[in-house]
């Protein structure tokens, strides 16, 4: 693989541009892995990326049903944030937006990270209540975050109406360092590298059954044909419950649409990220000058990639009013994605209990941000078959032992 | 946006006058029982890429919950049913039947 660098565009401008690789290549699947894993979204990818740095482990396939981050990952509204109030959560998120901070300088791709800043509004008086304890769990964690009051929250957004009426701003939960990343990006320079690791990224392959043998697995049946493993992991998001009955067991996860939609590009406006979880609604403005805006997720089982309407509304409504200028704004787009809710709001990094399978999933409605973080983990609990200390917390035991990581509380609604 | 009908009350409305309570028909376990079943009754759960039998409370009506038979894959409803019954009832059966050929009944 070719480096991607200042140099490579001079040269390749002297030249019509016509000697750039491809970046990654499209192989057919061979008859046997170490490790097989289900799923191209950001997870997926980055388990791949981080067997084959950290631990050498390199005779692997990735196996995408449609095309490369075309699931979640490339359909949220990216913001990245630690700001959680339970340890565990704290470490892996914290570990994936440190790891996203040099990720365009570890993957050779640039990945837009943008640590332009997060802040969560605290709209009721529980919610001031709520965001100063997160705030001091988050210093006793190391994650740098700071309360502040309306007035200095009106300095960093101008175009804010704090004055409600419906819904004041009280003050905010601000994480300097947080902020957003191009989406499609992270799941391409992982796909890149992991495709220079010699690894095989198969788009286009659904995997319809998996196979074992003495309570092991032994292979995947897909579109392509039958191909054996000596390790499997299921990083599918909201398919992880169908994934789960082909291999025979139950998930604790429901899967439900969640909405969002960019509007006409304007001048620059924000430069902030803004989290509104009361009223559901979140805000910030991408390089391309779209309002991107995300919104509450439906309540009901749901597969179809289309969320309902009201939240639409619900979530218009509640930035109007925040807002005010958006109410003049048309919107560009509207979509929807499947999301894999889990009871306590904290995803599963786990084994399962078919041998040598493993599971990642339950990141529901905000798992962009974890993605290094989430690989990291996953990535030693498949190399060494048992979870690492970022993992540990996150095995699907917690719900036998009562031992929730409860996030519901602390956000009411991730991102 | 779903159009539910409550078998309590007869009224057909929107879904935003309801409100979803999750899989129906579970076996409920409770105390004594064994960590397995607890945890399966509690957590567990069916997420079927198809046919999906779910609770609803009519939450902006008349206040009571009922059963729904649905598709996750299309938000087709294929019926609605009183809450009072261990497995969905024969004609809604045979409604889905009629729709989906492939189903394999109730489980
Ligand atoms: C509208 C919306 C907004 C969001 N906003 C944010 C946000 O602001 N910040 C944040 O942190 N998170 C956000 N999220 C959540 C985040 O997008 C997800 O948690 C994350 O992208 C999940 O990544 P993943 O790799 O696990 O799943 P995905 O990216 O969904 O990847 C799973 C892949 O598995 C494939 N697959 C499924 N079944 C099979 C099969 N049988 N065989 C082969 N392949 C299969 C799918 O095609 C898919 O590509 C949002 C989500 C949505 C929908
Ligand atoms: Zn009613």
């Amino acid at each position: 693989m070719r480096r991607y660098s200042v140099f490579a565009i001079a040269r390749e401008a002297m030249r019509q541009h016509n000697g750039w690789d491809r970046a990654w290549a499209s192989p057919e699947p061979k008859s046997h892995y170490d490790v097989i894993i289900v799923g191209a979204g950001g997870h997926g990818l980055a388990t791949a990326y981080y067997l084959g740095k950290n631990f050498g482990i390199k005779n692997v396939a990735i196996i995408e049903k449609g095309w490369l981050g075309g699931g979640n990952t490339g359909r949220n509204t990216t913001i990245i944030r630690s700001n959680y109030l339970q340890d565990p959560s704290a470490a892996i998120y914290e570990k994936a937006r440190s790891l996203y901070e040099t990720l365009s300088q570890d993957l050779n791709y640039n990945i837009m990270f943008s640590p332009r800043g997060v802040m969560m509004l605290a709209q009721t008086e529980s919610e001031i209540r709520g965001y100063r304890r997160t705030e001091y769990a988050n210093t006793l964690q190391g994650v740098e975050t700071r309360f502040i009051g309306p007035n200095e929250v009106k300095r960093l957004v101008p175009i804010m109406n704090i004055h409600g009426p419906r819904y004041p701003v009280l003050g905010a939960l601000w994480q300097p360092r947080a902020g957003t990343a191009r989406h499609d990006a992270v799941a391409w320079g992982y796909a890149r590298a992991c495709s220079d690791m010699g690894m095989d990224v198969i788009q286009n392959c659904e995997v319809t059954g998996i196979e074992s043998v003495g309570g092991q697995v032994s292979a995947v049946v897909t579109t392509k044909g039958t191909i054996g493993t000596k390790k499997l992991a299921m990083v599918v998001a909201g398919h992880s419950g169908h994934l789960a009955n082909m291999a025979g067991f139950r998930l604790p996860v429901e899967s439900v649409a969640l909405q969002a939609m960019v509007s006409e590009p304007i001048k620059p406006a924000i430069d902030v990220v803004v989290m509104a979880n009361t009223v559901h609604g979140y805000l910030s403005q991408s390089d391309k000058g779209e309002m991107v805006i995300g919104g509450g997720a439906d309540h009901f089982n749901n597969y179809t990639q289309r969320g309902s309407w009201m939240h639409i509304e619900e979530t218009t409504r509640a930035l109007v009013e925040t807002f005010p200028m958006l109410s003049r704004l048309k919107m560009l787009r509207q979509w929807g994605g499947i999301v894999d809710m889990t009871g306590d709001r904290s995803p599963i990094i786990s084994k399962t209990p078919l041998g040598n399978t493993f599971i990642n999933c339950g990141w529901g409605t905000g798992g962009f941000k974890s993605i290094p973080g989430s690989g990291w983990a996953m990535a030693e609990l498949v190399a060494k078959g048992e979870p690492g200390p970022l993992a540990q917390a996150f095995s699907l035991d917690r719900f036998r032992e009562g031992r929730f990581i409860d996030e519901s509380v602390a956000a009411g609604v991730a991102h | 946006m779903l159009l539910l009908t409550c078998p309590c009350c007869g009224v057909t409305a929107e879904e935003t006058e309801f409100h979803n309570a999750g899989e129906a028909h579970l076996k409920r376990y409770g105390p004594g029982s064994d960590d397995a079943d607890y945890e399966a009754y509690m957590f567990a759960r069916k997420n079927p890429r198809g046919v999906h039998f779910e609770r609803w409370r009519h939450a902006f009506g008349c206040g009571k919950f009922f059963h729904a038979a649905r598709c996750t894959m299309t938000l087709e409803v294929f019926g609605t049913y009183s809450a009072q019954t261990l497995a969905p009832p024969a004609e809604i059966a045979a409604k889905i039947k009629a729709r989906r050929p492939e189903w394999e009944g109730y489980k």
